[in-house]
């Protein structure tokens, strides 16, 4: 094991978030493809995302794809940046700051229905 | 100061695989931790194996993975690790033993980027003149002491050995930035390869594991930025 700091964190999790997200995308192309199979089986098929346990795989893909996308401007400031390299863990903080202040109202969201918290009409796929 | 060392050993003439040795010795809080692994090796086990020569973080002969990270035996103080410390050889080389790795590909690679200064024009009659600001532009890189912990911390290196590695870039980076060089192209067109900077995915474990300060993973951008837009390398 080595030990390395938070430059190594952001690239594993970068790595991961990534990986989840092609997976979703997998999914996605399926779960789409369902119109194939006429409005029934898609309506079936899609209701699914309304259930408490895929609500919870969405809160990853939704928390995946929010650092993926604000870690990914920090490569690329690192990138193209001339002080991006010195500025590596200021920016690695501020992207998780951003993740987190993000994800939580979203996941309110995603979760309210479940929970019976008010939503208003965003009851998404219930 | 009592100390516990465990130090990852292994002997390819005797052992199948790498294990656990601990040792505990007696120290001063300000002597080095290479002090700690003499008094092993002088006094209780003469057969621990290490690099060490200058014992001043001069010569880098003594890299290795110190409570996890790449540090020089030499240059790490008693007091800063506390009682317990664990000791393994660099990742990303091949043990040979104990604490010894081989670096005879680190250094095929460090050669490969031509690290002497290359010139084309007729000599000049006196010394090449060079000023203060173009001595600045690649002052970092000649830093480096080639001690191999910035190449031994890198995920990209442990994952693919082909990878030149960090520390080949920082000395490409020394001659590529010199007014008086004028071999840059030649070292852009190698690092510009599959195996060049392009590997770099800016992990940083480099910049924390060099004893010289050197911002390396820094110095890398900079060379994949020489890359893409080309121009002249001797001013930013
Ligand atoms: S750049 Fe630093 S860590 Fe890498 S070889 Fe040179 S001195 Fe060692
Ligand atoms: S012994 Fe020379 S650098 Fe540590």
């Amino acid at each position: 094991m080595y030990r390395g700091q938070s430059g190594m964190w952001s690239w594993l999790l970068h790595r991961i978030t990534g990986l989840g997200v092609l997976l979703f995308l997998l999914i996605h192309v399926v779960d789409i493809g369902l119109l194939n199979f006429g409005s029934k089986v898609y309506n079936e098929g899609i209701s699914l995302f309304g259930t408490a346990a895929v609500r919870v795989l969405s809160m990853a893909l939704i928390g995946g794809l929010l650092y993926h996308s604000f870690n990914g401007v920090r490569i690329i400031l690192i990138d193209f940046w001339p002080k991006g390299a010195r500025y590596q863990g200021v920016m690695f903080a501020i992207v998780m700051a951003l993740t987190i202040v993000s994800f939580l109202p979203m996941a309110y969201f995603v979760m309210g229905p479940v929970f019976g918290w008010p939503t208003g009409n965003l009851r998404g796929g219930a | 100061m009592n100390v516990l060392m465990r130090i990852r050993r292994f002997d390819p003439d005797k052992d199948n695989k790498p294990y656990w040795d601990e040792f505990r010795v007696e120290m001063d809080p300000i002597d080095r931790l290479l002090d700690a692994l003499n008094t092993v090796k002088w006094t209780m086990d003469g057969t621990l194996t290490y690099r060490r020569s200058c014992a001043h973080g001069v010569c880098g002969s003594d890299a290795m993975r110190i409570n996890g990270r790449n540090r020089l035996a030499c240059k790490v103080l008693i007091r800063d690790i506390g009682n317990k410390v664990t000791i393994e050889p660099m990742l990303g080389y091949p043990v040979l033993r104990d604490l010894v790795v081989d670096m005879d590909a680190f250094f095929d690679k460090y050669k490969s980027i031509k690290p002497y200064l290359i010139t084309t024009d007729s000599e000049p009659g006196t010394e090449r003149l060079q000023s203060p600001e173009e001595r600045a532009r690649y002052d970092e890189g000649t830093k480096c002491i080639l001690c191999g912990a910035c190449t031994g911390s890198c995920p990209s290196v442990w994952g693919n050995p082909d990878w030149v590695g960090p520390a080949t870039i920082v000395n490409a980076h020394r001659f590529i930035f010199d007014s008086r060089d004028q071999g840059g192209a030649d070292r852009l067109a190698i690092l510009g390869q599959r195996n060049g900077v392009w590997r770099c995915r800016t992990i940083f474990n480099c910049a924390d594991a060099c004893p010289r300060g050197i911002p390396v993973t820094e110095l890398i951008e900079q060379v994949k930025r020489a890359i893409v837009y080309g121009g002249d390398t001797k001013v930013e």
